[in-house]
């Protein structure tokens, strides 16, 4: 091992901010190659239709066009796409995967589904051109309500089908009837909770070069995972893998969706082997809010068995998700919130089915957060509302339920979306409660309140706790080389959309070889510079990725000891490796550096000692046998206007754990990023269909990001409890600050009304002061609530 | 989302823009901030033969105070120029407190009055606004077949503008060149607020007053318009009725807001229903009210 | 279609040439200068990306026509380090205000902030001592959907601090902000 930890741990300055702020990073829009060609896709206005004819001929004939391909011109092209995350073995699973077509051919099965591509010189005459080209489709009848999807009577999103139920899971743990039975009070209610578009923003965009002397493609394209991309674009251009480079340069955001394998990302490196030009393809935001990927709604009947002193005796969940038109991803989506509903305590018994219902409407993947959002909404909103049954203190009902450290590892009895038992590493989750208490002022708070209340003000608290499964595998690898420079190279399979994994990775190997960070030239998402591995998601960069650099820079790290021994003719357990020299411990001026030990383990003559390898060079992978949970607790105070309805926030506290920190500066900026983007689907993002299905607001005039004057400064406080499942002691964080915001929010916001309207339950997400408006003239007069109201 | 091709005129002069609209056959275009235009033809909806990019036209870009206090704004003055010029303060207040609500700086440094007005979209700010403060719009054309040479010019009270939603009485050979805005009298006070999603955004509901107190308390006349709150820009001609000839007393202003909630026509939309949008109309229509009646008091002298 | 001349002083250079009338001012600045730090991300003007200064004030560059910059002052983001010659710049080549961004970590992907420098350049000339609430309503015409905003309100201070040769504006790179 290493000397010290001197990097690990610090808020080093980002290497990569200088090309970044001076607009010289190259971002995949930013490629620029000579002859290339513009697409424009032409795609479905309508949710759910058949394809009765696509006539291209006016475009074809308007100048400047290369090319118009239908599905019909794609020949084998033209098949449905993989399954990218198959099922877990859950027992009594059912699942039926359905993937779209590159182009849609006989059916549209929800609005921006593509139909047709146009190749010209350039974007502006593409576009002209899609114009031109005649579509005629006949509308069907459109799945939109996700409670009704799976009525007998609702029409079929796919004909092959029974019904539109895409997936069925069930997944128990001890027995839920008994614990019911001996409950004190058993608290039922109806979730709905809804996301939005991942709106990184960047959209997505590909660039291919099909090099017919070289026999090669090269690919730049927006993804999170360059390497299966690679793999799945051999496969389908029939090329083998080394003939296929593809290079994720830096990516203005992900965010979940730019991890799935999209139609554009075959059809536009195959239109470049057909008329050998580089072909671009840049997604516009009109385009992005139906083409790329995105998380919607859940529908939740859920119930909480607790004792009459707060303990959970067992929860049981039935719940609805809508998966769009297509299940590319498997059923991420649903365990995750199916999983993560459990969070941070002991839940003695818990049944819990779900049922993935088909719609006409844009195909659902993981977006931050990826489902766990749901499910921490519907038990913290069951333990706000049990402790108001009971007379309990909120943060009380949460303390005495929460694991001790002595119950840890500890198995959930059901299956993670890794395939995976559910069971947590690692945690202490009492004392980050305790600090969101203290940061949060909580103790304090009704003197807060009485005092805000004389100003005529009504402000608010909310706290809540959340676990995230993180890191999951199956792995990933680092290779790192010294140059006979000194210069340190380091590379790994992983895409970065912003997560400081330059700086990050470098520091984990600066440590190890001994070197400063910014020596250390970090490249991600380039599949010539190293490829295996699966990518960017599930926050598992710093966990995965991260231990593999670590694995690979003490392999480095050996070779140098080996290699100094001899030239300096000292034990190895003498040395040292310090500001880029392996020096002798307590005579420093005798020493060598690491680029003449990388020359001297390359040498160009003479003998090699047999079974050495040649170089400063290691490549090693890390596989975690599981995920590693962190854990947080977020607590929010807003100011809600009675009069209005609008809620202002005024603070937000997070406390949070996720193990060992590499880089502090670079979590707590994943903790802000995450938060406003919880705030986002709190009470500001909300995708609206009409009852065609047809989405009224696709566009960032109408679908609401947050801005600086709607998300507070957020004060953070990082406990670390190291995992056993990886040597650094690593946990995830990229999703952990947009997990339990609006179930703060909710709280915060009943608590704010209690007075005005103590009645008031907030049992769904997002909370737009419109129907924050609605709700409250609903429980002050219930003569207003709708008919079906649940 | 690029836009569709055009024709392109970039006149420097108002005769040679009022000359080009004219042969346009009705599909010519004014071209002026082009912050609600441009990103219309970005999306492909609806795009002119012709713009007649109306931005080298320095003619039309000025504010000047009048003789009777009031103010001439040139119709491609940009909307930032309403925060930063002093006139603007001192003779129409009401427009210096509601520039900084339209859209972001980015924005209001490109938008112009003019084409604010013109656009007519009843969720805008500056028509509310302008409407409180009874301003008129100068309009001109060319002559037309049979006409005699010259520019012809009319003026209209801004409230005769808007027939419809982004609809107005401005024909396609005719430009709105300026707008008159009266001056501030003394014993006049004015107040503007809106509630909006976000900073920047259209207002859910927005409210503007104008009130003229006579030296006695009472109101001499008062105005009220609202934002968002139905098909056009409007005034609500109900609310103002209420107070005019009264002392404008709470139980007055209250009255007027009630007038004002039920004579306006909003639709719902995803930001809020027609209830909430009444609701909303009412309360800041109270507030403006009772804001304007402050300050109006301030300056009967 | 009809190309137009134009001449127009772009980062401190004089450029003359013709283009399309409709060729957006983002789509000039990236294609035909290839001025690629201007980012493109909603052309519909609200996500603030493609902000540029023209003559001085901050404009959303999908919002406009190349052909209306003739006789005109554009600045971009390159401008800001006029003598940066690609590749990675040193922090102490950097501007204040990029300096500040990067000591204030109040950036991630890097997608949105050249955008949010050219409108802070401009704002900082304005309002040089600003406060919070200032420095959030000069942000709230960008969105940004890495950072929170925490970090880069923190960052607009800092920049004003340092353009104003605040000697207590000192990075602390290991405590953050």
């Amino acid at each position: 091992m290493s000397d010290e930890r001197r990097w690990i741990g610090r808020s080093a300055p980002r290497t990569e901010d200088g090309r970044l702020l001076t607009g010289n990073a190259l971002f995949v829009d930013d490629v620029d190659l000579s002859g290339t060609l513009h697409v424009s896709f032409v795609r479905s206005d309508l949710p759910s239709a058949y394809v009765r004819g696509i006539d291209p001929s006016a475009a074809h004939a308007h100048p400047g066009v290369a090319a118009v391909y239908l599905a019909e011109d794609l020949g084998d092209l033209c098949r449905p796409g993989p399954v990218l995350v198959p099922p877990p073995p859950i027992a009594g699973a059912e699942f039926h995967a359905r993937t779209p077509l590159p182009l849609a051919r006989d059916v549209v099965r929800y609005q921006g589904e593509p139909l047709a591509i146009v190749v010209a010189r350039d974007r502006y005459v593409a576009e002209d051109a899609a114009a031109l080209i005649d579509v005629d489709l006949e509308p069907r009848d459109a799945v939109v309500d996700l409670a009704t999807a799976l009525d007998e009577d609702a029409p079929r999103v796919h004909d092959d089908l029974e019904s539109n139920q895409a997936a069925y899971v069930r997944q128990t743990k001890g027995d839920y009837e008994r614990a019911r039975a001996e409950a004190d009070a058993v608290i039922a209610r109806r979730f709905r909770y809804d996301r939005g578009v991942a709106a990184a923003i960047e959209n997505r965009g590909i660039v291919a070069a099909w090099d017919p002397r070289a026999d090669r493609l090269r690919v730049w394209d927006t993804t999170q995972a360059p390497i299966p991309i690679r793999a799945a674009l051999a496969g389908a251009l029939g090329l083998s893998e080394a003939q296929v480079r593809v290079i994720a340069p830096f990516i203005g955001g992900g965010f979940g969706p730019k991890i799935m394998f999209y139609g554009e990302e075959i059809l536009i490196p195959w239109i470049a082997m057909q008329l050998g030009r580089p072909i671009k393809w840049i997604e516009d935001r009109y385009e992005n809010f139906f083409a790329t990927t995105q998380e919607r709604e859940q529908i939740h009947d859920a119930e909480l068995a607790v004792a009459g002193d707060g303990r959970i005796l067992g929860v049981r969940d039935r719940f609805l998700h809508d998966t769009g038109a297509y299940d590319p991803y498997g059923l991420t989506v649903p365990i995750n919130s199916q999983c993560t509903l459990l969070g941070p305590y002991r839940v003695p018994a818990y049944e819990s089915e779900f049922r993935v219902a088909f719609t006409n409407k844009p195909i659902v993947t993981p977006v931050r957060g990826a489902g766990r959002q749901h499910g921490v909404f519907v038990m913290e909103r069951l333990l706000d509302m049990a402790a108001r049954e009971l007379g309990l203190d909120r943060v009380d009902i949460r303390t005495i339920n929460l694991l001790d450290p002595d119950e840890f590892p500890h198995d959930h009895e059901i299956l993670y979306q890794d395939s995976a038992p559910l069971t947590y590493d690692s945690g202490d989750y009492r004392p980050v409660l305790d600090e969101a208490v203290r940061l949060s002022g909580y103790a304090e708070f009704e003197r807060d309140r009485a005092r805000a209340a004389a100003d005529g003000k009504r402000i608010g608290l909310g706290i809540v706790s959340y676990v995230e499964g993180t890191g999951i595998g199956p792995y990933e690898g680092a290779r790192i080389t010294v140059e006979p420079t000194g210069a340190v190279r380091a590379s790994t399979g992983v895409g970065t959309q912003g997560q400081g994994h330059f700086t990050a990775f470098a520091q984990v190997v600066a440590d190890a070889i001994g070197v400063d960070p910014s020596e250390v030239r970090v490249v991600t998402g380039d599949t010539s510079e190293f490829h295996w591995g699966t990518g960017t998601f599930a926050s598992r960069g710093a966990v995965v990725a991260g231990n593999a650099f670590h694995a690979a820079a003490e392999a480095v790290r050996e070779k140098i000891l080996t290699h100094a021994s001899a030239a300096l003719e000292v034990a190895r357990d003498d040395l040292e490796l310090v500001d880029g020299r392996a020096r002798v411990r307590g005579a420093p001026d005798v020493s060598v550096g690491l680029g003449e030990l990388a020359a001297r383990a390359n040498p160009l003559r003479g003998a090699v000692v047999p079974g050495t390898e040649p170089g400063l060079e290691a490549t090693s992978y890390f596989g975690p046998e599981r995920g590693s949970t962190a854990n947080g607790v977020h607590a929010v105070v807003v100011e809600v206007d009675p009069d209005t309805a609008m809620v202002t926030i005024l603070r937000y506290v997070v406390v949070h754990d996720c193990g060992t920190v590499i880089n502090p500066m670079i979590v707590e900026g994943q903790i802000h990023g995450g938060v406003a983007l919880g705030i986002g689907n709190a009470f500001f993002e909300e995708l609206v269909f009409d009852e065609l299905g047809g989405m009224s607001n696709a566009s960032f005039m109408d679908y609401l990001l947050p801005t600086a004057t709607d998300v507070p400064p957020i004060e953070t406080a990082h406990r670390e409890t190291p995992s056993p499942l990886n040597p650094l002691g690593t946990k995830g964080v990229g999703e952990a600050g947009a997990i339990p915001v609006a179930a703060a929010f909710a709280q915060a916001v009943e608590d704010a009304l209690r007075d005005v309207a103590p009645e008031l339950e907030i049992l769904e997400m997002p909370l737009s002061p419109g129907r924050l408006f609605e709700l409250l003239r609903e429980t002050r007069d219930p003569a207003r609530a709708p008919g079906d109201a649940t | 989302m690029k836009p569709a091709p055009f024709e392109y005129a970039a006149p420097t002069t108002l005769d040679e823009a009022l000359s080009v609209l004219s042969r346009g056959d009705g599909d010519a275009r004014p071209l002026a901030g082009g912050q609600s235009l441009v990103p219309m033809l970005n999306f492909r909806l609806g795009g002119p033969a012709t713009l007649v990019d109306l931005n080298a036209i320095e003619e039309l870009a000025f504010i000047e105070p009048t003789a009777d206090g009031g103010l001439r704004i040139g119709a491609m003055t940009r909307q930032v120029a309403l925060e930063r010029d002093p006139s603007v303060r001192r003779a129409a207040p009401l427009l210096a407190e509601a520039a900084p609500s339209i859209a972001h700086a980015q924005i209001r440094t490109r938008g112009t009055v003019g084409g604010s007005l013109a656009h007519a979209d009843p969720a805008a700010e500056l028509p509310a606004v302008l409407l409180a403060l009874g301003a008129r719009v100068r309009i001109a054309r060319r002559p037309r077949d049979g006409e005699s040479d010259g520019r012809v010019e009319r003026s209209l009270p801004l409230e005769d503008l808007y027939l419809g939603p982004f609809f107005t009485a401005l024909e396609p050979d005719e430009l709105l060149v300026e707008i008159a805005v009266p001056g501030l009298r003394p014993g006049e006070g004015t107040a503007f607020e809106e509630l909006a999603r976000r900073s920047g955004d259209y207002a859910i509901v927005g409210a503007a007053a104008r009130v003229w107190l006579r030296a006695d308390g009472a109101c001499e006349e008062a105005a009220v318009s609202l934002i968002n709150a139905g098909p056009t820009p409007c005034l609500l001609e109900d609310a103002a009725a209420t107070l005019r000839g009264v002392s404008p007393t709470p139980e007055r202003i209250e009255e007027a807001a009630v007038a004002a909630a039920e004579a306006c026509e909003p639709a719902a939309d995803m930001h809020g229903s027609e209830a909430y949008r009444r609701h909303l109309a009412r309360l800041l229509t109270t507030r403006v009210l009772l804001r304007a009646v402050g300050r109006a008091r301030e300056r009967v002298a | 279609m009809n190309e137009v001349p134009v001449t127009a002083r772009i980062n401190g250079e004089e450029w003359s040439g013709r283009v399309e009338p409709r060729l957006l001012l983002s789509d000039f600045l990236r294609g035909t200068l290839g001025l690629t730090g201007t980012h493109v991300g909603c052309e519909h003007g609200v996500c603030g990306a493609c902000t540029v200064r023209f003559d001085g004030d901050p404009v959303r560059a999908c919002l406009m026509f190349a052909v209306q910059i003739d006789g005109h002052v554009v600045e971009t983001v390159e401008g800001l380090t006029p003598d940066i010659e690609g590749g990675v710049a040193a922090a102490s080549d950097l501007h204040p205000i990029q300096r500040a961004f990067h000591e204030a970590h109040a950036l991630q992907c890097g997608f949105c902030t050249p955008g949010i420098l050219m409108t802070i350049a401009a704002f900082l000339e304005t309002t040089p001592d600003p406060s919070e609430a200032e420095i959030r309503s000069a942000l709230a015409g960008h969105l940004c959907r890495c950072t929170g905003y925490h970090n880069i309100v923190i960052a607009v201070r800092r920049a004003a601090d340092l353009s104003r040769g605040d000697p207590t504006a000192v990075a602390d790179e290991d405590t953050g902000p």
